[in-house]
């Protein structure tokens, strides 16, 4: 029987997969665990966690093969891991590893200026981060199977994850809304393939799902997040550098599961104790800012 | 339907298809209204943490020993086997299987093919398989309804369904219409 590996389908099939479920950034083998015995649905292997990336500042590459496939040994759940914005150098090592899912990523330092990796030329399926629909289209285009609202990375600040989720949803309603005749302005406007356009004016959702990322910290922003219409919420720095990230982990798991019933919601945040730091994004240089990086 | 994680609009979307009304159960009390209950595709290890977080896992084979009809497919068939190979992850165990996980490879390996499946007709069946399992051994009263090169990928056990791929996904009616039957005693 013949088989076709590594299809279209396949590639936006394991996201389908991840959804109404939280996906969170790991540095280590340990904590990989964690967060799988907490309900996670994949973990994001990585070397430093967004906000300590922000605090180190420097260059910040792909993280260690070694580390990654130590992750891929521990844990039964898909690994994802982040390349830089447009190095294809750097996703072709992560493809040779073998990781399930690789995350074009603004958190680390763009190589490119210019061009995003050119997705479709991989076997391996890729998420990539968006501000808005334009971005997200252009985005899949390119062969992105999985998109996520940026949010700010590392700030522990829900506010940005709020503005992108609205602006995609918002930017998708008006679509719907069109006549059909008008959808090739819109697709100028956007700077964004048409066939995505049409795709959205016939279905009023994205043509892959859509996850949330970036300042998501405790159960109740995971559950406002997945009600503005996020299908699944990648927690970066909020569980492991919360002051208990057993119970962070397994807290935000039950809320984005039951994120339409508040009594649940407030249930599994009764006495967590201290939420990570967080960062007012209005104070932030606009250099600091990770969600600026790509368009 | 179960609808703790995964993809359950594409199984609602082929219920729909098939005129079959459903309910999304997410509790307990939801449970006791159905008559046959699908797990859909999603993270096996992440839905058995939270059905045994809730008690659902309980409740489930309580149900199932009164007659109700469960069908899993990919993590759903992990979750109803009885032995999954090198793992104690929380499962529901209702089957007489042993499911081998991600024994395809990874997700680079994951593909789709037409699928030979005599009950369900002459026309094969398109089946996408994703980080799928198989079912390395099958009990006494299990029946084998599909395999690919010599791997056991459907099969039945009297009114449990298991595929280890995910006919949902591209709107294939005819695995979810033999559950329907199965549920209504016609089959």
């Amino acid at each position: 029987m013949l088989a076709e590996e590594s299809t279209w389908r396949t590639k936006v099939g394991l996201a389908e997969m991840l959804r109404g479920g939280v996906i969170m950034d790991v540095t280590n083998v340990e904590q990989a665990k964690i967060a799988e015995d907490a309900g996670a649905v994949s973990v994001m292997a990585l070397e430093r966690v967004p906000s300590d990336i922000r605090k180190d500042g420097g260059v910040a590459r792909m993280s260690d093969p070694d580390m990654i496939v130590r992750i891929m040994d521990a844990v039964s759940i898909p690994v994802m891991a982040k390349c830089r914005i447009g190095h294809f150098g750097e996703a072709q090592v992560l493809e040779a590893i073998g990781v399930d899912f690789i995350d074009e990523s603004e958190v680390l330092t763009p190589a490119d200026e210019e061009n995003h990796v050119d997705k479709h030329q991989f076997k391996v399926p890729f998420v990539c981060g968006c501000r808005n629909l334009g971005e997200a289209l252009r985005r899949i285009g390119e062969g992105a199977a999985m998109i996520r609202t940026k949010g700010e990375a590392g700030s522990g600040n829900v506010v940005e994850a709020v503005r992108h989720m609205r602006t995609v949803i918002k930017e998708m309603r008006a679509i719907q809304a069109l006549r059909s005749d008008e959808l090739m302005a819109v697709a100028k406007n956007l700077q964004a393939p048409y066939e995505q356009v049409s795709y959205i004016h016939e279905h009023g959702k994205l043509p892959v799902p859509n996850f949330s990322a970036g300042g998501i910290a405790t159960p109740a922003d995971a559950a406002m997040m997945m009600q503005l219409g996020a299908e699944t919420v990648f927690v970066g720095s909020g569980i492991f550098k919360s002051s208990d990230p057993v119970k962070y982990a397994r807290a935000i798991v039950l809320a984005t599961q039951h994120y339409e019933d508040p009594g649940e919601v407030a249930r599994v945040s009764k006495g967590l104790p201290k939420a990570m730091e967080g960062l007012d994004v209005r104070q932030m240089d606009e250099s600091e800012l990770m969600a600026t990086r790509g368009w | 339907m179960l609808d703790f994680q995964g993809d359950v609009r594409e199984h609602v979307a082929v219920l729909d298809a098939l005129k079959t009304p459903s309910v999304r159960v997410k509790r307990e009390e939801q449970l006791e209204t159905v008559a046959g209950l699908i797990i859909p595709g999603g993270e096996s290890t992440t839905i058995g943490n939270l059905l045994r977080h809730y008690g659902m896992d309980e409740a489930i084979r309580r149900r199932h020993a009164k007659g109700m009809a469960v069908f899993g497919t990919c993590a759903g068939l992990i979750l109803m086997a009885r032995e999954i190979q090198g793992s104690q992850q929380p499962r529901l165990g209702l089957m007489d299987i042993t499911a081998a996980r991600n024994a395809f490879g990874r997700q680079i390996q994951s593909f789709e093919t037409d699928l030979s499946v005599p009950t369900l007709g002459e026309a094969p069946l398109r089946a996408v398989f994703i980080r799928a399992p198989y079912v390395s051994r099958v009990g006494e009263g299990v029946e084998t309804l599909a395999t690919f090169r010599n791997r056991i990928v459907l099969v039945r056990q009297s009114n449990l369904l298991a595929a280890a791929f995910h006919p949902e996904l591209v709107g294939e009616t005819r695995a979810h219409r033999l559950f329907v039957d199965i549920v209504r005693g016609r089959a």
